[in-house]
C-alpha cells in the first residue's frame, strides 16, 4: 500500500509551487482533485515553454498535474461553492497559493474552512508572506531569485547576474509545503488533529541559499565573489568547476592542486604548494588548469583522475545522460495516459518507499473531466437538486 | 510550547556532509529528536569543511549551518562494543538514516534487513548518489558531478559559455528534501501498518526531478535539447522574451514573462522590425532581448520598476546580499534566528521556511560538539 493511500487532497492552487506540492502527495497515494475555475482552468493549462503544445496545453501542465482530477467550478456561484464545501468537508488536506485577501473573499480562509472541517490540514504558498509591505507583489519564480540575492552565485564573476534556468524557487516552495503537510498528516495519524502550514517563496529561497547567507551574515557581511572563470560555487577554492576538453567536458570537484598538477602532467600547478593558495589563488590556478585541460581528452584525462579516486566526472546532456546505463537502471521515465488515449513521458516521483517505485499510468486531467463523478460522489441530494 | 508534529519521534542520523543532515535538520525543526551518530575524534567530515575558512570553535561554521537542533553521539562503528550500545539505541528509534555507499552497513550489520530484527517497527532512510544499481553506484555522490551528468548545467547561462552549473548544492539540497518527504511519507505509513518502512533517494533521482518540466518537454519535443541563448542575462532556456534580466544605468532589472508589444510600448523600445506575430517572442528571442537590453541601459532600476509596476508588469531589481537582507520584507518574515554558542558567542543563521499553526519553528539550539551527549544518552537509554 502507499502511504496516504485513503487521503483526500482538495488543491486549488495554479502554476509550479502548489502543484508540485500535491503531485508528490498523489504519488504518494492521496486523492488529488484539482478544483478549477470555469472555462479557463489552471492558468498553467497554456502558459507555454518553447512552442511545444500537446494534446491541446502546454508541456509544464501536463509534467506537473498527471495522477490528478479536474474539478471545474464558479467560485463566483453560491452553488457550486457548496458543493466545494461538501468535498473540504471530507477532506484532509486543502492546497492554494492565490495572493493575500482572495481566499478570504470567497469564503475559503483557514478559519472558514477548519468552521466546517475542524481536523483539515490547511496549506497555503503565497510570495512574500501576508503582511508586510511586498504581500501583494507576483510570486514570480525569476523575481524571487532576483530579489534574494541567488542570482548572484552562478556563472562568472563578469556574468552579471544569473538566474537558475528553472523555477527552482517554486519547486523549493511546494518541496517545503509538502514537508509541512506531511508532517501534520503524521500529526493527525497520531492525535487526529488538523494544522495550518504556511510557506512564503521567500523563505524558501533563503532555506535554499542556508549555507551562504549563513556566511554571509556572521562574515561581516561580505559579498560572495565568483571566480573569473570555471566558477561552479563562488565560496570554494580550485579546482572546483567546469572545464572544457579536446572534446568536450570535465567537472572537478576536488584535489589537492599539486597532485592534480603530477596526475595531470601540468608542471605549472606543482608550484601551489599552501593549501590555502586553492582559494587564495583559484583565478590563476583555474587557468592554468584550464589551458592546459584543453589539450587532451575527456576519457583520456577520466581514465588518469578516475583510478587516484580524484573527485571528477564528464559532462553530459539530455541525450547522452539518456543513452547511458547509469540512466536506464534507474527507470526514471514513465508513460502515461490521459482520459482520451493521450499518452506522453515524463518523470517519475523521486522517491523509493520500500524498494518500490511510486510510479502512476495516469495523464494529467483534462478541465472538468471529472466534474459529473466527484458530483455524485461528494454532494448530497439536495446539493445536487439545487445544482 | 507548539504543539510541533514529529514530537516524541527519535531520529539516527548516521549521515555525514549536507543531503542526509539537511534532512535531519528539517526534521527536527518539526520536533523530532536528531541524535548525530559520529566516529570518535573526527565525526562528520563536515565538522572541519568550511568555507572561507569561517570557524566556531573547533567546527566549522557550515557544519553549524546543518546540524543545530541535533545531539551527538560518538560511536566506532569497527568497535563490537560501541556497536552493541548502538544496537541498543536503534532498538528504541523510530527513524535512522544513512548516506554510506553501497555495501558499507551490510559489512557493519546495520543494513535494513539486520536491523528489522532488533527494532521491527524502524524507519529506515538511505541517500545515496546515484542508486544502489548499475555502472554508477560506487561513483562519488558529489553534488557538481551529479549536476555534471544530469544535464542541468545545460540550463543556466548564456551558450557561449558552455556547461553552467547551479552556483549551490542543488541536488543535495534537493534530496534532503526530498528524504524528509520519504521519512514522513513512511511514518504515515507505519502508523498503519505498525512495521517497518525502507525510504530510499539518491542525488541524481533528485535533480532529475528537479528537472521534471523541462524533461518532459524534451521527451515530448523529439529529443530537443535546450537552447540557451546567446545574450547576456537571458534567465531561461524555455522562455520567450522578455524573459531575464538587463543592465541598467545603476543595477539591473529582472523581468518575469509579459506581453512584450506592451512592455515595448511601456519603455518605448522599437521592435517593430523583430516582432511580428506572437511567435516572434519565441522565434528572435535573442535579437529582442539585445534590444530591449540597449533600452533598459538608459535609465536607472528605479525609475523603470516604478515605471513598469505602474502598468502591472511583473519586474524586480536585481539585489546582493546587502541590499537583499535590508529589505523590510526581509525582517518582516523572520528569516534569521541568533544561535546561542555559550559564553557570550552567538551566531546568525535561517529559520525553518515552513510556518506552523501561525508560528514561525524557531529553534536556537546551537550544533553539538562532537560526543557531547554520549554519556547522557548512554544513561537516558541503559545503553551500558
Amino acid at each position: 500500500m502507499r502511504p496516504l493511500e485513503d487521503y483526500l487532497v482538495i488543491d486549488f492552487s495554479q502554476f509550479l509551487s502548489g502543484p508540485s506540492a500535491s503531485l508528490r502527495l498523489a504519488d504518494m497515494g492521496a486523492r488529488v482533485i484539482k478544483i478549477e475555475r470555469l472555462g479557463v482552468g489552471d492558468i498553467c493549462r497554456t502558459l507555454y515553454t518553447s512552442n511545444l503544445i500537446m494534446n491541446g496545453e502546454s508541456s509544464v501542465f501536463h509534467a506537473i498535474n498527471r495522477n490528478k482530477e479536474s474539478f471545474e467550478v464558479d467560485l463566483k456561484s453560491e452553488e457550486d461553492c457548496e458543493m466545494v464545501r461538501e468535498l473540504l468537508k471530507k477532506a484532509d488536506v486543502m492546497i492554494h497559493n492565490f495572493r493575500p485577501g482572495v481566499m478570504e473573499r470567497l469564503g475559503f480562509d483557514y478559519p472558514s474552512v477548519i468552521a466546517f472541517n475542524p481536523n483539515i490540514i490547511y496549506g497555503e504558498i503565497s510570495g512574500y508572506g501576508n503582511t508586510g509591505e511586498w504581500r501583494n507583489k507576483p510570486g514570480q519564480d525569476l523575481l524571487l531569485q532576483s530579489v534574494t540575492g541567488l542570482t548572484s552565485l552562478t556563472g562568472n564573476a563578469d556574468s552579471g547576474p544569473v538566474a537558475m534556468g528553472l523555477s527552482i524557487v517554486d519547486m523549493l516552495a511546494g518541496a517545503h509545503l509538502a514537508q509541512g503537510l506531511l508532517a501534520c498528516l503524521y500529526r493527525k495519524a497520531i492525535k487526529n488533529e488538523g494544522g495550518f502550514i504556511q510557506v512564503s517563496m521567500m523563505e524558501s529561497a533563503y532555506d535554499f541559499q542556508f549555507e551562504t547567507i549563513t556566511t554571509f551574515m556572521n562574515d561581516g557581511g561580505a559579498l560572495p565573489e565568483r571566480s573569473k572563470k570555471n566558477n561552479a560555487n563562488a565560496y570554494l577554492g580550485a579546482p572546483y568547476g567546469i572545464y572544457q576538453t579536446e572534446n568536450g567536458y570535465l567537472a572537478l570537484a576536488m584535489g589537492s592542486i599539486p597532485q592534480l598538477g603530477k596526475l595531470l602532467g601540468c608542471e605549472p600547478l606543482e608550484d601551489f604548494l599552501e593549501i590555502s593558495e586553492a582559494f587564495d589563488k583559484r583565478d590563476e590556478i583555474k587557468a592554468i588548469l584550464a589551458d592546459h585541460l584543453l589539450s587532451d581528452t575527456t576519457e583520456k584525462w577520466l581514465s588518469i583522475l578516475e583510478p587516484a579516486d580524484i573527485w571528477c566526472a564528464d559532462v553530459l546532456n539530455w541525450n547522452a545522460l539518456m543513452a547511458h546505463e547509469g540512466f536506464k537502471v534507474l527507470n526514471m521515465i514513465q508513460e502515461v495516459e490521459m482520459v482520451d488515449g493521450y499518452k506522453y513521458e515524463t518523470t517519475r516521483c523521486p522517491i523509493r518507499i520500500d524498494g518500490e517505485l511510486l510510479t502512476s499510468p495516469v495523464g494529467s486531467p483534462k478541465l472538468g473531466q471529472d466534474n459529473e463523478k466527484i458530483i455524485k460522489e461528494f454532494t448530497t441530494q439536495n446539493t445536487i437538486a439545487n445544482a | 510550547m507548539m504543539n510541533r508534529p514529529l514530537e516524541g519521534l527519535l531520529v539516527l542520523e548516521f549521515c555525514q556532509f549536507l543531503a542526509g543532515p539537511s534532512a535531519g535538520l528539517k526534521l527536527a525543526d518539526l520536533g523530532a529528536r536528531v541524535i548525530k551518530i559520529e566516529r570518535p575524534e573526527t565525526g562528520d567530515a563536515c565538522r572541519q569543511l568550511s568555507i572561507k575558512n569561517l570557524f566556531v570553535d573547533d567546527d566549522s561554521l557550515l557544519f553549524h549551518t546543518i546540524n543545530r537542533n541535533k545531539e551527538s553521539y560518538a560511536a566506532n562503528l569497527k568497535n563490537p562494543e560501541d556497536l552493541e550500545r548502538l544496537r541498543k539505541l536503534i532498538s528504541k528509534a523510530d527513524v535512522m538514516t544513512h548516506n554510506f555507499r553501497p555495501g558499507v552497513m551490510e559489512k557493519i550489520g546495520l543494513d535494513y534487513e539486520s536491523i528489522q530484527h532488533i527494532n521491527p517497527k524502524i524507519v529506515y532512510g538511505v541517500v545515496t548518489g546515484y542508486g544502489n544499481e548499475g555502472p554508477w553506484r560506487n561513483k562519488p555522490g558529489q553534488d557538481l558531478l551529479v549536476q555534471a551528468v544530469s544535464g542541468l548545467t545545460f540550463l543556466s547561462g548564456v551558450d557561449i559559455d558552455g556547461p553552467v552549473p547551479f552556483g549551490l548544492s542543488v541536488s543535495d539540497i534537493m534530496c534532503g528534501n526530498h528524504l524528509a518527504q520519504g521519512i514522513m511519507a513512511a511514518l504515515i505509513k507505519r502508523a498503519k501498518t505498525n512495521k517497518s518502512v525502507l525510504v530510499e533517494v539518491s542525488l541524481l533521482e533528485s535533480v532529475l526531478d528537479v528537472q521534471f518540466e523541462v524533461i518532459t518537454t524534451y521527451l515530448n519535443d523529439g529529443g530537443k535539447l535546450p537552447d540557451r541563448s546567446g545574450a547576456k542575462g537571458s534567465a531561461h532556456a524555455y522562455l520567450s522574451a522578455p524573459y531575464g534580466m538587463y543592465e541598467t544605468k545603476d543595477g539591473h532589472i529582472a523581468m518575469a514573462m509579459g506581453n512584450l508589444p506592451n512592455i515595448c510600448a511601456i519603455i518605448k523600445c522599437d521592435i517593430d522590425d523583430l516582432y511580428v506575430e506572437a511567435g516572434s517572442a519565441f522565434e528572435n528571442r535573442d535579437q529582442l532581448i539585445v534590444r530591449l537590453a540597449e533600452t533598459f541601459k538608459k535609465q536607472d532600476t528605479t525609475t523603470w520598476v516604478n515605471l513598469l509596476q505602474t502598468h502591472g508588469i511583473w519586474c524586480a531589481e536585481v539585489l546582493n546580499y546587502q541590499t537583499a537582507t535590508a529589505l523590510s520584507t526581509y525582517k518582516n518574515l523572520e528569516i534569521e534566528q541568533s544561535l546561542d554558542l555559550g559564553g557570550d558567542k552567538t551566531i546568525k543563521t535561517t529559520v525553518s521556511p515552513i510556518r506552523l499553526d501561525n508560528e514561525k519553528l524557531f529553534a536556537a539550539k546551537a550544533a553539538p560538539k562532537l560526543g557531547v551527549d554520549t554519556r547522557n544518552i548512554n544513561t537516558e537509554f541503559e545503553l551500558n
